[in-house]
């Protein structure tokens, strides 16, 4: 196989493995080494465990041999944000509580890769337990950005885009709580899908928001998100709340679908604190589609302003929950400092978490106490559920919301991480999907004058997934964004 | 001054189910510490929960036969705080959604005697809601460890209004509720396996005054005579502070059954905020009117519904029902035996004076008698068509069938045990018995009627027990009466 194995597509090297021009064992190798000469620089993975994916390669192999493979990703290896449980690696979600657990179960996506044949190659880092927008809150390692490795690739799933970016996996898996999923593929220039709430079982993903978490492809492109998107989506008797509806053919709808759509362009998400440069982008985007004959129309979403002080009433207080069983008496990080059990669970806590999920369980369990619920928690939900509304009326009308997916490009490392709220507000242009339970894709749209890539978000209606990544390939097959690689520099 | 004690109690029921609240692992008592568990159960990282459709079924069964009502949605929350027990930090739980509301409970004080039926009442309840239960520690001198076997299984809460005022209003409660949760097949309710579990709150307050007092909560009653007893020190000891000029905080006791007494647990500045919210990986549940009326067409008979029937369907004397009436497996033997027996009441007699007699001896469970319900039925029927007398069948007849499960006809036949026939024979045999005993006659006509007991024990010798006593008193009376 001919050059830069590492930036083939997911769909070319499926032709590759089924050619028989390459075996999973040299596709595994490949892009072994590639994380071995780049991930110095980048820092996407927590662990990989070279022998255990070589193995999980040659049993592919075999198989392929055989002639009995065992669904569309054999022999293809994937990556997975150290949320997701996989059985016997570790799951540490980038956390000192963490660190030490191996799980002794898998995820149900991780049972759908294994079932599909991937090879399951590592563990990406991640802001600790999902909370945060660069990947700097991780306890173990700073996740930096491919394009300029002084800036951030985002996050919390930094670690899956970052790696997809600089070739080190084709495809990634990444959860999404706020925007976790595509301001990172946004910051990192490649493609991330938020599934409709519900699409995806979360059995297996470590909890920060239980009604806003939903797992979702990494992917150098459209179509190869959307392929990774068929393998993990679909009902899981273990997820109740995971929706009981028959998956679409995404490929198929790909295929099909050609528009033109009606688009709608939220005019609540081109006020200020948007970067110049990314609005020419954006607004070059909406020209393309207008151009092609794509019907725009503007539209109002008018409780947009409030969704990130609900998001941060509803995600801390489900994570002040979620993340109580972290204790010190179990699994998790325990002090050998402590006197009794209170004491030890102050200081397991107070060791094993880092400052942003400190803040985040402080903020959650005041919102929920005696006499303030009412006030924070309960109106809360009251406006969410105005949210979602403000997007029915929405999608009764278009077919899709073109945004930016962040108000800048990616930042230098450092730079927001002792402003905590301007921190929340990259997230300002995905929240509202998590708030509302729709889908949302992030696919490129351009680069700065500093050459960092810009990203384009397209909502959609609930379970319009096929419809949102047609609308998105139409653009992405008519640029050249995709085949822009970054090519971090090595250290002086 | 007067003062009048208000009781409420919350009782936790482990709803019997094959498998835990939230996952697919079996519940159990006794297995081997932390076998019972699976990644849900223990809380690991990710996992997430799946409602028991059983648990649910069989709670909004209790609902009904507790006549709450059951609303269309019940929700789960999460009631959030820290204990080692607890594998999440969280318990889930019913908040504002339970899964009965209101509701009453038909009770029966004690009697002025055993053979009496005590004065029924009527305690209104607040609610019922199910949640999971928590794991148990085990302290070591150096160190505590804990079993997470417990941890899951389904737990139903049912909480009274402060309608009672006496402990044996509560003691009448517990039984009443256990016998009804036994009907309703939702738990054997075996306080020492906890899985019927009791926290009593108990206020004092001046007779006639309508305030309530301060609420006292007694943790750790272990029996349903614990929840007696610690409520009869508590109230007495609540009494004596307040008539020795002191005040009561509101607080929560332990009660120490070997001590007899209560102690302070914690004050209720220490209490906590739970922070309940809808847990957000749990869908509400709906109960739909076809739901709804499947189970209400699977509701068991209520245990004092059944008694008042075994009163006017079969004239069963109190004191047979109060023995019937707890045991729904002895209850349905009984029926079965009545539905053949031509005299029900007897049917009842020889069960519950004959039968569990044996049973008790023979150290066996009804479930292992030989003896069943037909043959019970065709016992009484010998005796009623005068084939057997009672005496026989009791000393010859029913320890044989105990023993072997012999049909009592062929026992009566193998051993030649019927009555004899012939009128005509009973006569001569008596008639040769007064002959024989001039002086016992005599004693009888001077007024010493019992002495006629020596010459019907005369005549049963003679026939080896086969005459029929209902025939021979009378007889030997004629006879006698012809001497004077």
């Amino acid at each position: 196989m001919p050059g830069e194995i590492h930036f083939q597509t997911l769909a070319q090297l499926q032709e590759a493995l089924a050619s028989k021009s390459v075996s999973s064992v040299e596709l595994t190798r490949r892009h072994l080494d590639r994380i071995e000469a780049v991930d110095g620089r980048v820092q996407a993975f927590n662990s990989w465990d070279e022998e255990d994916c070589l193995r999980q390669a040659e049993a592919s192999d075999e198989r392929r041999a055989a002639g009995k493979i065992k669904g569309p990703l054999d022999g293809i290896p994937v990556g997975l944000k150290d949320v997701i449980a996989v059985k016997d690696q570790p799951l540490t979600c980038s956390s000192r509580m963490l660190e030490r657990f191996v799980s002794p179960y898998d995820a149900t996506v991780t049972s759908r890769l294994k079932n599909a044949g991937a090879v399951l190659l590592g563990r990406l880092n991640m802001d600790e337990f999902a909370m945060g927008s660069s990947t700097e809150n991780s306890a173990f390692k700073t996740t930096f950005n491919p394009w300029d490795t002084s800036r951030v690739a985002g996050g919390s799933s930094g670690g899956s885009a970052a790696a997809v970016a600089v070739g080190e996996l084709p495809v990634s898996l990444g959860s999404d709580t706020g925007g976790s999923i595509r301001q990172p593929a946004s910051f990192c220039g490649v493609v991330g899908l938020k599934p409709t709430y519900g699409l995806v079982s979360r059995f297996g993903l470590v909890a920060f928001a239980s009604s806003l978490d939903q797992i979702g492809p990494f992917a150098r492109t459209v179509g190869d998100a959307g392929r990774l998107l068929q393998v993990i989506a679909g009902h899981d008797p273990r997820d109740s709340t995971s929706i009981d509806t028959a998956t679409p053919d995404y490929s198929k709808a790909l295929a099909e679908k050609k528009g033109p759509w009606k688009l709608g362009i939220p005019r609540e998400y081109f006020a200020e604190g948007l970067d110049p440069e990314v609005k020419e982008a954006i607004q070059a985007a909406i020209d393309w589609y207008a151009d092609r004959g794509c019907e725009m129309v503007e539209v109002s979403l008018p409780h947009m302003h409030l969704a990130i002080s609900v998001y941060y009433i509803v995600a801390t207080a489900e994570a002040s929950s979620n993340l109580a069983r972290y204790d010190g008496v179990r699994y998790t990080h325990r002090s050998d400092r402590a006197e009794d059990v209170v004491d030890l669970y102050f200081k397991s806590r107070a060791e094993g978490f880092g400052e942003e999920v400190k803040r985040r369980i402080i903020l959650g369990s005041y919102v929920l106490s005696s006499g303030y619920y009412d006030a924070y928690y309960l109106r809360a939900q009251k406006i969410r559920a105005l949210i979602r509304q403000d997007f029915s009326k929405a999608f009764a009308e278009v077919d899709g919301l073109l945004t930016p997916t962040s108000p800048f490009v990616s930042f230098k490392a450092g730079e927001k991480t002792r402003d905590p709220l301007a921190m929340y507000l990259s997230d300002i242009y995905t929240i509202s999907a998590n708030l509302a339970g729709i889908p949302g894709i992030s696919l490129p749209c351009g680069f700065n004058s500093q050459g960092l890539p810009i990203g384009l978000q397209i909502l959609g209606e609930p379970l319009g997934e096929a419809n949102l990544l047609a609308i998105a390939q139409s653009f992405e097959r008519a640029h050249d964004f995709i085949d822009r690689h970054p090519n971090p520099s090595p250290p002086d | 001054m007067e003062y009048e004690a208000v009781i409420g109690l919350e009782v936790h029921v482990q709803v019997k189910t094959e498998s835990k609240i939230f996952s697919s692992v079996g519940v159990g008592f006794g297995a081997q510490p932390n076998s019972l568990t699976d990644p849900v159960v223990l809380g690991l990282p990710g996992v997430l929960p799946v409602i028991n459709r059983e648990a649910v079924e069989k709670s909004i069964k209790v609902g009904m036969l507790l006549n709450g009502s059951i609303p269309r949605v019940t929700k789960w929350d999460r009631k959030n705080y820290f204990y080692p027990d607890s594998p999440k930090n969280y318990q889930i739980s019913q908040f504002d959604r339970p899964i009965c509301s209101g509701g009453e409970l038909e009770i029966e004080l004690k009697g002025p005697s055993r053979n009496v039926m005590g004065e029924h009442k009527t305690i209104a309840l607040t609610r019922a809601h199910l949640e999971e239960d928590v794991g148990k520690l085990i302290h070591l001198e150096q160190e505590s460890l804990v079993d997470f076997n417990r941890a899951g299984t389904p737990l139903l809460e049912i909480v009274s209004e402060p309608d009672m005022h006496t402990p044996e209003e509560a003691y009448a409660y517990l039984t009443a509720l256990k016998m009804l949760l036994i009907y309703g097949e939702v738990s054997h309710c075996d306080m020492e396996k906890g899985q019927m579990r009791c926290d009593a709150n108990v206020s004092v307050r001046p007779a006639g005054q309508k305030k309530l007092g301060v609420k006292v909560e007694i943790k750790n009653l272990n029996s349903i005579s614990g929840v007696r007893n610690g409520l009869a020190y508590e109230i007495e000891r609540q009494i004596q502070v307040l008539l020795g000029g002191g005040t009561l905080v509101q607080e929560t006791r332990g009660w120490d059954a070997a001590k007899g007494m209560t102690y302070h647990l914690r004050s209720k500045e220490e209490s906590h905020d739970y922070r309940y919210f809808p847990d957000p990986d749990l869908m509400p549940v709906r109960i739909d009117r076809r739901w709804r009326e499947r189970l209400r067409a699977s509701l068991p008979e209520k245990p004092f519904d059944r008694q008042r029937r075994y009163f006017d369907q079969y004239s069963l004397p109190y004191t047979l029902t109060s023995v019937l009436i707890p045991d729904p497996e002895l209850c349905h033997f009984f029926e079965e035996a009545a539905k053949r027996a031509k005299l029900p009441r007897q049917a009842a007699n020889w069960i519950v004076n004959n039968l569990l007699g044996e049973l008790g001896k023979a150290g066996l469970t009804l479930s292992e008698s030989k003896v069943n319900p037909a043959k019970i039925a065709q016992l009484v029927n010998l005796i009623e068509e005068g084939v057997i007398s009672k005496n026989l069948a009791k000393e010859r007849v029913f320890p044989e069938m105990f023993k072997t499960g012999e049909n009592p006809a062929a026992i009566v036949q193998a051993k030649d045990l019927g009555l004899s026939e012939s009128a005509e024979e009973l006569e001569k045999i008596c008639s040769e018995i007064v002959q024989a005993n001039p002086d016992t006659v005599a004693e009888v006509l001077s007024g010493n009627k019992k002495a006629i007991n020596f010459l019907k024990g005369r005549v049963m010798r003679a026939t080896r027990g086969k005459a029929n006593p209902a025939l021979v008193g009378p007889l030997l009376e004629k006879l006698i009466a012809e001497k004077g």
